[in-house]
């Protein structure tokens, strides 16, 4: 290990998509197990250009060009893996995963319980996820509670090249079912990835800002709003901690809770729709957790119950730095 | 002056409808096929009766488990009476490297495969959702889902090429090409995952057999809902051979299945088989057939059922009775075993079902069944 850290550097900065093309890379070179299938990955290198030159590394069969249907690229990934290979196929956006449906919910998450435990199904779906790219619709979506209320599945986010880089490649290591949340207004967004990190944990979340009057919980792209928010709470007068849950199941409610024990106030933000949503399980659960340290309701920043706008209203419905701020201002009503 | 009348040329199979194998026909006469016929020559007597044999335990093994379940010992029970020629004769054309991915009626299939009656009736018991290990017997735990296994056997089999491909395979000094099997129905094949993985096995070459048992009826709906034509003329439309075969007829499917899996071992792609058949039980214990279908279609059916044939050949090819009349007597001891077999199923313990759930640990699941053991503790406690 120490001689491979001498020859290339621990440490590059790298924008998100190219932290995960360089995951799928670093995996597919340790192991030719791991296969990509996706519709549009190979030449093109995906319609993000997330996969761009793996096709050209490791050939047309490993990185499958495959034919458009999302219920054959799962099912199909399933058999897969069941035949002893670690499949890591692409759904171009949030909204084409409904035809795959059936197989995710009722095939890949049950089959390692249902064949009684004989079979092992580690495919890692990848999902451009999350809005504000200015697009139509269906292309702007989170879907993420839909998978986290699956058993059998584990579902995973991301909100720095770093996170995007481990996370999807311990997601390929994972013995279990993953689907990883890319959020795709953040593949652009640069930032460093430590190489050597090899003992990164997915499934935990982060504190990526101390503070001790109010938390505030999110994930993916919404990461660098929250801490934005949390900058702007500074100058008022407030100290915000703000977690990245990264992980959505597991979910980490003991980070949550340290946290929440500590400052008494806890805001959750994430673009899906707020009804049904993962904050509604987080706050159910700090609530069960932490009643005597709340000092204020657990309250919740989403999407409205609407269908995703159209792009020239999405940033109404997207929680920005002013709903968090709001959020944070009703918390210390209390 | 009215324009000369031409004439339009109707081709008399416009859709391609491919021809009906019958190497056996309702009479037990053997029929001759150039291309098939061939593929069951070296069937002597004493296999065939051993065939036979087969499908008459899976008629016992299907007559108990309906007794069973209206006794309230069995949940549910899919019954596959009048199947067991598709079912025993594709799986006696298998290897038995080859990997099989049925649906929830392939109990003749199952029981060719070597899977035990108790194992078979865990699932329908309420005992376990498979009793098996799949890989023991190259035979995947039923699948309740119509058509969800489709892909799953389309993209095994682009493993099994994978692993020439990538130099994976389990034994590279073996010349064993193992085939893949996907069992569905005629309901089934309306579902868009066989539309997909239709295309997929086309684009990918991949080594497997779709083998559709057309048995007529979707629990109450008739075949001719789901289809204007049969089955086997779809695969034509993906590109690759569609064969279609009088179900009933065991020497018809074994020849199908033989011809179809020596194509695909030797790379050829994949085939479509349909057998048509007839379901002449209830689609589940839970259904009643009699509010769809006439008892007039019941008995001519019945007339065709695939055993009573096969017997009427066997006898014309000189089986003595005493070959019957053991056989009898051994399918009378394994009713009796099938029944034993049911009953002494073990109950699973709840608190194992938290381990299933995911293969590396997972928290709330940890923490879930903390709790419960707690809590069940608790009930102890107070006694």
């Amino acid at each position: 290990m120490t001689t491979e850290m001498n020859e290339a550097p621990a440490v590059e900065t790298l924008t998100m998509a190219k932290a995960i093309n360089r995951a799928l890379r670093d995996a597919m070179s340790e192991s030719n197990k791991v296969v990509l299938m996706g519709e549009d990955i190979g030449k093109l290198g995906g319609v993000f250009r997330v996969t761009e030159g793996l096709s050209a590394e490791f050939g047309e069969k490993r990185v499958m060009d495959s034919p458009l249907g999302e219920a054959g690229i799962i099912g199909t990934s399933i058999g897969l893996a069941m035949k002893g290979y670690r499949p890591v196929p692409e759904i171009q956006f949030d909204g084409f995963v409904f035809p795959a449906f059936n197989q995710i919910t009722s095939q890949l998450s049950k089959m390692h319980g249902r064949t009684g435990k004989n079979f092992e199904v580690p495919v890692t779906i990848r999902i451009p996820f999350g809005g504000v790219i200015g697009s139509v619709e269906h292309h702007s979506e989170s879907p993420e509670a839909l998978f986290a209320h699956t058993p059998g599945l584990r579902v995973v986010t991301a909100s720095s090249p770093h996170d995007a880089y481990w996370g999807l490649r311990k997601s390929i290591e994972s013995p279990d079912p993953v689907i990883f949340f890319e959020p795709k207004r953040r593949y652009w967004m640069k930032g460093a990835v430590n190489f050597g990190h090899t003992n990164f944990d997915p499934f935990t979340a982060e504190v990526v800002r101390a503070g001790k009057d109010l938390t505030i919980a999110t994930y993916g792209a919404l990461v660098p709003v929250a801490l934005a928010a949390a900058q702007a709470a500074q100058e008022g007068g407030y100290s915000v901690e703000v977690i990245d849950l990264r992980s959505i199941s597991p979910l980490d409610v003991e980070t949550v809770a340290e946290s929440v024990n500590k400052t008494g106030r806890l805001v959750i933000a994430h673009e899906a729709p707020t009804f049904g949503g993962m904050g509604g399980e987080l706050s159910a659960s700090i609530t069960e957790r932490c009643f005597y340290s709340l000092e204020a309701p657990v309250l919740r920043v989403g999407g409205f119950h609407m269908p995703y706008p159209v792009a020239k209203v999405e940033e109404e419905y997207v929680p920005g730095i002013d709903r968090i701020l709001e959020a944070i201002e009703r918390s210390f009503t209390y | 002056m009215p324009e000369q009348q031409t004439t339009v040329e109707v081709p008399s199979n416009p859709w391609g409808i491919p021809a009906r194998l019958q190497l056996l026909n309702e009479e037990a006469q053997l029929q001759h096929d150039d291309k098939f016929s061939p593929y069951v020559e070296d069937i002597d007597r004493e296999t065939l009766q051993q065939v036979y044999r087969t499908m008459m335990l899976t008629r016992r093994f299907d007559d108990e488990a309906t007794a069973l379940q209206r006794q309230g010992q069995l949940a549910l029970w899919a019954p596959c009476k009048g199947q067991e020629a598709a079912q025993v004769g594709s799986a006696f054309a298998t290897r038995p490297e080859d990997f099989i991915f049925p649906s929830y009626r392939e109990h003749g299939v199952a029981i060719s495969r070597g899977i035990d009656p108790g194992e078979l009736l865990a699932l329908f018991r309420g005992v376990n959702t498979c009793g098996w290990k799949p890989q023991d017997h190259n035979f995947q735990a039923y699948t309740l889902v119509l058509a969800a296994q489709v892909p799953h056997a389309t993209g095994y089999a682009m493993g099994l090429n994978f692993d020439a491909d990538f130099g994976n395979e389990r034994d590279p000094n073996s010349d064993e090409k193992p085939a893949v099997l996907a069992y569905f129905g005629d309901g089934s094949s309306t579902e868009g995952e066989v539309h997909e993985s239709m295309v997929f096995a086309a684009s990918y070459n991949a080594p497997v057999l779709f083998f559709v048992q057309n048995n007529q009826w979707a629990i109450s709906v008739p075949f001719s809902t789901q289809s204007r034509v049969p089955i086997a003329t779809r695969a034509a439309g993906y590109g690759f051979e569609g064969l279609r075969v009088d179900g009933n007829d065991i020497l018809a499917v074994v020849a199908a299945t033989r011809y179809a899996l020596e194509k695909i071992r030797a790379g050829e792609g994949p085939v479509l088989i349909e057998a048509e058949t007839y379901r002449l039980g209830a689609h589940t214990t839970a259904d009643d057939p009699t509010k769809y279908r006439t008892n007039e279609e019941l008995e001519s059916r019945t007339l065709h059922e695939p055993i009573g044939r096969l017997e009427k050949y066997l006898r014309a090819q000189g089986t003595p009775d005493s070959f019957f009349e053991e056989l009898m007597a051994e399918v009378k001891e394994y009713g009796a075993s099938v029944r034993n077999s049911a009953l002494n199923l073990q109950n699973p313990r709840f608190e194992d079902f938290f381990e299933r759930v995911y293969a590396s640990a997972h928290p709330l699941v940890q923490e879930e069944a903390q709790w419960f053991q707690e809590y069940q503790e608790g009930f102890e406690e107070q006694n």
